[in-house]
C-alpha cells in the first residue's frame, strides 16, 4: 500500500482535530474495509486516525428505553451481548450472521454505517428500527442517514459517536447471503412497534439500502406474511451484478420479507 | 518505530518503519513464526488466524500498531507434537488436513472457539468455521475433528 | 494387514508438522540477501506493446533492476512451451503461438506479464511498477468460447488466424452417423462445463537464487514435480542445463493441476538470479492468483446419443469447443482431447463413438489441467446424456444404465481405451442401498409437504488415471515419458529411505508409502521416510498428476523393494551360510528354508555394509536399490455416486441433503487418506456444479478475480459424505491399486446437476447451479411444482 501518516486517536475530540488537519485522512475503525481497500491501491488517505483507543467508544447500554451502542463496539459484542439480547434479540441475531469470528471480532457497528456498504447489514437494522447515529457535532435519524452507495450524511470530520435503538416489539432479520462474500445479496429487517411498522431491505437496491414501503402498508393492516402474498416489489430500483439480476433480487425482497415478518412472529 | 507485543507467552520487541504493516509479516518475517500463512492478504480465507486475547482474527489485517498490549498466540503456541492442544490432536486423529495450508486457520479458529464454547453445536461449528477456506475439501473432516475435540461425534 | 501395512488406517506422519505449523513452504523460505519481484502485468485482455519504458520505474527508491521481454530474449532464454503435440483431422500439427515469459509485443489477457521490478522490497518494487510507462495498442477482446472461431474474429496469434489451435476428432465418423441414422431413439444435448479458478490455498511462488562458485542456480517452487520443471526449464528454455539446475518443491500447499505447469514467474525469477546476483523471491497474490494460475475446463458442447429399441444405447457422439486461452500452457492441449474424448464411453458398452474437439484461442487465462482435467467434462456429457436419456424413455435412472453396463473386461470401447477390470453393477447396487433409493418417493412426498422440491441423482463415472504407458503417451502426442522413479535406500542401522518421484502436495504419501515398505521390509513405519520434492536428492521423477502417484510411482518404489529383498537374500545367504535360493524373506526375517535359521532385516542390512561375510569381488556392498517403472496400460478407477438434493423453490436454494459415493480404487492403501481424497474431490465437484464460475467482462476482464466475487464452497455448503468401496484389484500394477484423488471431481457435477433437474422436474440446468439458475428452472417448469 502507500505511505500514510498513522494518528492513535485518544479522545473523539483529538480524532476530530487530526481529520482536519489531514483533509483525505480516514478514520480506522476496524479495519476489515480500509485496509484491504488500501493494500489493493484503491484507496490512498494521506493519514489514518485510528480509534481503537478511544475508551468510551466501545459499549453497550440500556438507558431507560434506549439500547445505546458505542460505536467502536464490536459486531462479536453485539451478538454476544445479554443487554442486545433482551433488548432487542433480532439485532445481537443479526450481529450474528456478520461475516465470520474474525470479522466479527474487529469489524464495528460504527465502521459498517460509517461505510454504509450496500450489502451491509447493519443499515438495515439501523434504518427498520428507527435508530439514531449520534456524532460528535449531532443527532442523525438513520432515515436521513444513509443516503445512496457509500454515501451518508456524515460531513468531513464528523465522527459516530454511539447509536441509540428504540426497542420494537417485534423484529426479525432475514438474510440471503451471496455464497462468496457472504454480505446479503438480500438482507430484509422487520420490525414493529405499535402501529409503526419498517421494512429495510439492504443488498438489493442499486441505491444502497431502503424502507419498502409498499410491504410497510400492507403489514400497518395487519403484521402476518399473508398480507404481503402476491405484492411484487420493484425490480427497476433493484441493483444487478453478476451474483444477481435486478429481477431475482425484487423477487427475494418479497420472499426475505414474508420470511422476517414470520419469523418476527415467532412463526 | 519499534512495537512491543506478547506472542506466545513471550515479551516479542519488533522494528517496523510501517505503523500499518499486518501483524501477519511482522509474526512470519521479523519474528520468525511462520505457522500463519498469507492466503488472501485481504481477510477472506482465515489462513493467516491467529488468537489475539482470545478470539480469532485475521493477523493479515491487524496492523503492529494496533497490537499494543495483545496477547498473540500462534499455531506455534498453541502445542506441540509431543503434546499437541486438543484440537490439534482431534486434527491428527481425523486425519483433518491434508495440504496443510489452511490448516493453521482451521485449529486456531477451532481452538477459539472452544475456549469460549466448549461444547459447540455441529452448527455453531460450521458457523465458526465458515470464513475458513480449504480448497482440499477437508471440511467434514475437519467438522467430526473440533466435535471430538470437544467429545462429541458427527453422525 | 498389520497396523501399519497395507490397508491399514494409519494417521498421517507429516500432520504432526502441519499441525504445529512446522510445514516448511515455499513462502516460509527466506535466503540471505533475498531481493522481492513484482510482476506488472497487462490491464487490457489484449493489445500491442507500442512501447515501453522503464527509465523513471528504474531510479526509484530500493529498485534494482527492471527487466521487460527484450532482456529475456536477448539473453537467448526460450519461451514457454506446450508439451503435448495435436494433430487436427486433416493431419496439420497444432498451432502454438508464441509464449513469452515476459511479454513481445502483444498482450494476450488481462494478467499477462508485461516486465518485471526487482527491488529490496515488495512495497518498493509496486511502487516502481507504477513508474513504468507502457503505451498499448488497445485490441477487441475475444472471451467467448463459442464465438473465438467467427469470421471477423480479432486474431489473437498470427499462426492461426482464426483463433483455432486445432480441429482434432476421434472415432469413426461414418460408422457413428450410421448408427445415429437407425436410431428407434436419439437423446441431443447442450451442455457448458464452466470454466473454474484451481485456488490452491497456497498462492504460487518462486526463489531463484544463483551461485556463482559453482555456476549452479536453484528454484525453490510450488510445483507438483519439480523434475518436469528442471526438464523444462533446461531443455526447453534454455535457464541452465539440468545439472546445473536444482529444483526445490517442498511442502506445497495444494495443486489441483494448477502447480504442474512451468509458469513465467519462476522461469523469471531463476534467470534474474544471475542477472542481479541476488536471490529473487516472488509470491503471487491472491489477485495474481485469480488472474495468471492457469484455469480449469471451460468447455461448450452440443453432445447426442443414440438408443434401440430395447432401450440399448448404440452410439455417441459429441462436438466440443475447447477454450485454452490466451497461451498454450504446459499440457493444455492435451486436456479437451486425449484426457476427454477417449473417456466418453463412460461406464457403458457402445459401440460407435465419435467426438470432435476444436481448440480455441481466446484473450483470457491459460486453460489446462484441473482435478480430473478432461475426465470430469467426459463424465458431465456421458452423465447428463445417459439421465436425460433414461427420463425421455421413461426409465428409471438405474436401471437404464445397468442394462447399459460393460459387464465383461477386458473391453475395448470404440475410443482407445481398454477397460481392465471393474464391477460396475456392484458399485451401482451398493451405492443405491446406502443411499436408501427405494424409499426416494417417500422421501420426495415429505419434501413437498414442506414446500421443498427433492430430486435425486446418478453419476457412474469412469477415469484413466495413473497416467501412464509412455509408449501409449508418446504415439498420442506426449512430448515426455509418463514413467516413475524410485530408490530405496537402506541404512546400516536399518532405517529406510525412500526417494521418490511422485510429489506429496495434500496427498499423504509420507504416510501410505511408508505403509507400502513397513509391509513389505516387515521394519515399524517410524523407520520410514519418504522423501521427495528435490531434484539434488531424489535422481529422477515425473510428478504427481493425474492419480498417477499410488498406480506408477507406488509400483516404482515396489519394484526397488524387490530388488533390495533379493539383494537382501544373497547378503542373507552368506550370513545364514545357505544358499541363495534357500533364503525365504518374511516379516522382516530372512530364514533358511527347512531350517530354524533367521536373520532381521536390520542385521541382514548392517552385514550388508560391514562386508564382512563376503568378498566384494562376490557381491557388492550395500542395500540400496532403484527402479524406473513404466505401467503396461491406464488403470480405471470408477464408481457411483448419488447424490439427493432438496430445493427451496421461493429462492432456489440448493441443499445437498446426503451424498453417497462407492468406489473401486482398487487395492486401497490407507482408507483415511482415499476416504479424504474422495471428500476432498467431491467439495471441488459440489464447488463446480453449485458455486464456481470464472467470468469476463465482454472487454476480457476476469469479473470474479477474488473471493468476495468467486464463490468457495465453505463448511456449510457441503453435507456429510457415505463413502463405500468395491474392490476389483487393478490387473496392471503388482500392487492392483487404481488412484483416488481425482474421482470425486469427476463424479460430483453430473450427479448434482441430475438431482437438481430431477428436483425441479426441468430437462436441463447449467453449472454453476447458483440459486437463481435454479429458481428461474422452477419458474420454467411450473407443472411439476403444481403436481408436487
Amino acid at each position: 500500500m502507500y505511505a500514510f501518516e498513522y494518528v492513535r486517536a485518544n479522545s473523539v475530540r483529538g480524532a476530530a482535530s487530526a481529520l482536519a488537519k489531514h483533509e483525505d485522512g480516514k478514520i480506522l475503525a476496524g479495519g476489515h474495509t480500509l485496509l484491504p481497500t488500501m493494500k489493493q491501491r484503491l484507496a490512498s488517505p494521506s493519514a489514518l486516525v485510528d480509534l481503537g483507543s478511544i475508551k468510551d467508544l466501545a459499549g453497550i447500554e440500556q438507558r431507560g428505553r434506549s439500547l445505546l451502542i458505542g460505536a467502536m463496539t464490536t459486531h462479536a459484542a453485539v451478538a454476544a451481548s445479554d443487554v442486545v439480547k433482551t433488548s432487542i434479540p433480532a439485532l445481537a441475531e443479526m450481529a450474528h450472521m456478520i461475516g465470520d469470528p474474525a470479522v466479527r471480532n474487529r469489524g464495528t457497528i460504527g465502521g459498517s454505517i460509517a461505510n454504509n456498504d450496500p450489502a451491509a447489514d447493519y443499515p438495515a437494522a439501523c434504518l427498520a428500527l428507527n435508530a439514531i447515529i449520534v456524532t460528535n457535532q449531532r443527532k442523525i435519524p438513520a432515515g436521513e442517514f444513509f443516503k445512496g452507495l457509500y454515501e451518508t450524511a456524515l460531513e468531513p470530520g464528523e465522527i459516530i459517536v454511539r447509536i441509540a435503538f428504540k426497542p420494537p416489539s417485534r423484529a426479525a432479520y432475514m438474510k440471503f447471503r451471496n455464497p462468496a462474500s457472504r454480505f446479503a445479496l438480500v438482507g430484509v429487517f422487520v420490525a414493529k412497534k405499535g402501529s409503526d411498522i419498517r421494512v429495510a431491505v439492504t443488498g438489493a437496491g442499486n441505491q444502497g439500502v431502503f424502507r419498502w414501503k409498499a410491504a410497510e402498508e400492507a403489514l400497518a393492516k395487519r403484521f402476518n406474511p399473508k398480507s404481503l402474498d402476491g405484492l411484487k416489489a420493484d425490480a427497476g430500483i433493484m441493483n444487478a451484478d453478476i451474483h444477481a439480476s435486478a429481477d431475482y433480487r425484487a423477487h427475494l425482497v418479497a420472499v426475505m420479507t414474508q420470511r422476517a415478518v414470520a419469523k418476527a412472529l415467532g412463526k | 518505530m519499534s512495537y512491543t507485543l506478547t506472542v506466545n507467552g513471550r515479551e516479542r520487541r519488533v522494528e517496523s518503519g510501517d505503523p500499518d504493516q499486518p501483524l501477519l509479516y511482522v509474526l512470519r518475517n521479523a519474528l520468525g513464526f511462520t505457522g500463519p500463512k498469507f492466503g488472501c492478504g485481504l481477510g477472506q480465507c482465515g489462513a493467516c488466524t491467529v488468537i489475539a486475547d482470545g478470539a480469532p482474527i485475521r493477523s493479515c489485517q491487524l496492523p503492529i500498531s494496533a497490537t499494543k498490549g495483545m496477547k498473540i498466540t500462534t499455531i506455534e503456541g498453541l502445542g506441540t507434537a509431543e503434546k499437541p492442544h486438543p484440537v490439534q490432536a482431534a486434527f491428527i486423529a481425523e486425519a483433518a488436513a491434508q495440504c496443510g495450508y489452511c490448516t493453521n486457520g482451521m485449529v486456531m479458529t477451532s481452538a477459539a472457539l472452544i475456549a469460549q464454547n466448549p461444547k459447540p453445536s455441529l452448527d455453531e461449528i460450521k458457523q465458526a468455521l465458515a470464513g475458513n477456506l480449504c480448497r482440499c475439501g477437508t471440511h467434514d473432516r475437519v467438522l467430526r475433528a473440533v466435535l471430538r475435540a470437544t467429545g462429541g461425534q458427527k453422525k | 494387514m498389520t497396523s501399519t501395512g497395507i490397508g491399514a488406517a494409519v494417521r498421517r506422519k507429516e500432520d504432526h508438522r502441519f499441525i504445529t505449523g512446522k510445514g516448511r513452504y515455499t513462502d516460509d523460505i527466506n535466503r540471505s540477501g533475498q531481493v522481492q519481484a513484482y510482476f506488472l502485468r497487462s490491464p487490457h485482455a489484449h493489445a500491442k506493446i507500442k512501447s515501453i519504458d522503464t527509465q523513471e520505474a528504474m531510479r526509484k527508491p530500493g529498485v534494482i533492476a527492471v527487466f521487460t521481454g527484450d532482456d529475456i530474449a536477448a539473453d537467448k532464454v526460450g519461451g514457454l512451451i506446450c508439451g503435448w503435440m495435436i494433430h487436427s483431422k486433416d493431419g496439420t500439427p497444432m498451432k502454438a503461438g508464441p509464449h513469452p515469459a515476459l511479454a513481445q509485443g502483444k498482450v494476450r489477457y488481462v494478467g499477462d506479464h508485461v516486465a518485471v521490478v526487482i527491488a529490496e522490497t515488495l512495497g518498493e518494487a509496486k511502487d516502481a511498477a507504477e513508474a513504468i510507462r507502457v503505451d498499448y495498442e488497445v485490441l477487441p477482446a475475444e472471451v467467448d468460447t463459442s464465438t473465438a472461431q467467427r469470421q471477423g474474429a480479432g486474431v489473437i496469434h498470427d499462426v492461426a488466424p482464426d483463433n483455432t489451435v486445432y480441429r482434432w476428432h476421434l472415432g469413426d465418423k461414418a460408422k457413428t452417423d450410421a448408427a445415429f441414422a437407425a436410431a428407434k431413439h436419439v437423446t441431443k444435448i447442450d451442455l457448458t462445463n464452466n470454466r473454474l479458478v484451481p485456488n490452491p490455498m497456497e498462492p504460487r511462488a518462486a526463489i531463484g537464487e544463483y551461485d556463482t562458485g559453482d555456476g549452479v542456480f536453484t528454484l525453490y517452487t510450488t510445483s507438483q514435480n519439480p523434475h518436469v520443471a528442471r526438464l523444462v526449464l533446461s531443455a526447453f528454455i534454455g535457464i541452465a542445463p539440468e545439472h546445473k539446475l536444482r529444483v526445490i518443491a517442498p511442502d506445497v500447499g495444494g495443486g489441483f493441476g494448477s502447480k504442474i505447469f512451468i509458469y513465467a514467474e519462476e522461469t523469471v525469477c531463476v534467470w534474474a538470479a544471475k542477472k542481479v546476483g541476488r536471490p529473487v523471491k516472488w509470491t503471487s497474490d491472491r489477485t495474481e492468483a485469480f488472474l495468471s494460475d492457469a484455469h480449469g475446463r471451460d468447455h461448450v458442447t452440443h453432445a447426442e446419443l443414440a438408443t434401440d429399441e430395447n432401450g440399448k444405447i448404440t452410439a455417441l457422439r459429441a462436438k466440443t469447443i475447447a477454450n485454452l486461452g490466451g497461451y498454450l500452457s504446459t499440457f493444455s492441449s492435451s486436456v479437451p482431447t486425449y484426457l476427454y474424448a477417449p473417456l466418453l464411453s463412460g461406464q457403458y458398452d457402445i459401440a460407435n463413438i465419435y467426438c470432435e474437439v476444436d481448440g480455441v484461442y481466446t484473450n483470457t487465462t491459460p486453460v489446462d489441467a484441473y482435478r480430473g482435467a478432461g475426465r470430469p467434462e467426459a463424465t458431465f456429457v456421458v452423465e447428463r446424456l445417459v439421465e436425460a436419456a433414461a427420463r425421455e424413455l421413461g426409465q428409471d435412472p438405474a436401471k437404464f444404465r445397468r442394462k447399459n453396463y460393460v459387464k465383461s473386461f477386458p473391453h475395448q470401447t470404440p475410443v482407445i481405451m481398454t477397460y481392465d477390470a471393474g464391477d460396475y453393477s456392484a458399485s451401482l447396487a451398493k451405492a443405491m442401498e446406502i443411499a436408501d433409493y427405494a424409499n426416494i418417493g417417500k422421501r420426495k412426498r415429505e419434501s413437498a409437504k414442506n414446500g421443498k422440491l427433492r430430486g435425486i441423482g446418478f453419476s457412474s463415472y469412469i477415469e484413466a488415471c495413473g497416467i501412464a504407458p509412455s509408449q501409449a503417451v508418446g504415439s498420442l502426442g506426449a512430448g515426455v515419458g509418463l514413467w516413475e522413479s524410485a530408490e530405496v535406500r537402506v541404512n546400516p542401522v536399518g532405517t529406510i529411505e525412500v526417494l521418490t518421484g511422485s510429489h506429496s502436495h495434500g496427498q499423504g504419501h509420507e504416510t501410505t508409502f511408508a505403509q507400502l515398505v513397513s509391509e513389505r521390509l516387515g521394519v515399524p513405519i517410524e523407520n520410514v521416510a519418504i522423501v521427495h520434492g528435490d531434484t539434488d536428492k531424489v535422481q529422477f521423477g515425473m510428478g504427481t498428476y493425474g492419480s498417477r502417484s499410488g498406480a506408477v510411482g507406488m509400483t516404482a518404489i515396489y519394484k526397488a523393494l524387490d530388488k533390495v529383498i533379493d539383494k537382501g537374500k544373497k547378503v542373507a545367504a552368506y550370513v545364514l551360510e545357505a544358499s541363495a535360493g534357500d533364503i525365504e524373506f518374511k516379516d522382516g526375517k530372512f530364514s533358511v528354508k527347512g531350517t530354524d535359521k533367521t536373520a532381521d532385516f536390520g542385521a541382514i542390512a548392517l552385514q550388508a555394509y560391514i562386508a564382512h561375510k563376503f568378498s566384494g569381488q562376490e557381491l557388492e556392498p550395500g542395500l540400496k536399490e532403484g527402479a524406473f517403472y513404466d505401467p503396461t496400460n491406464f488403470t480405471f478407477p470408477a464408481g457411483v455416486h448419488i447424490c439427493e438434493v432438496e430445493v427451496d423453490p421461493g429462492t432456489g436454494i440448493t441443499r445437498i441433503d446426503r451424498w453417497t459415493a462407492v468406489d473401486d480404487f482398487g487395492v486401497v492403501i490407507n482408507p483415511m487418506i482415499v476416504e479424504g481424497q474422495v471428500h476432498g474431490g467431491i467439495a471441488q465437484g459440489v464447488g463446480q456444479a453449485l458455486l464456481e464460475g470464472a467470468r469476463y467482462s465482454a472487454e476480457g476482464q476476469l469479473v470474479t478475480a477474488s473471493y468476495m466475487d468467486y464463490a468457495m464452497p465453505r463448511a456449510d455448503d457441503l453435507p456429510s459424505f457415505h463413502v463405500g468401496m468395491t474392490v476389483t484389484p487393478c490387473p496392471s500394477n503388482p500392487l492392483g491399486v487404481k488412484g483416488c484423488g481425482e474421482a470425486g471431481a469427476i463424479a460430483a457435477p453430473a450427479a448434482v446437476i441430475n438431482a437438481i433437474t430431477d428436483a425441479v422436474g426441468h430437462e436441463h440446468v447449467s453449472m454453476p447451479a447458483t440459486a437463481e439458475t435454479v429458481w428461474k428452472a422452477c419458474q420454467r417448469a411450473p407443472q411439476k411444482l403444481a403436481a408436487q
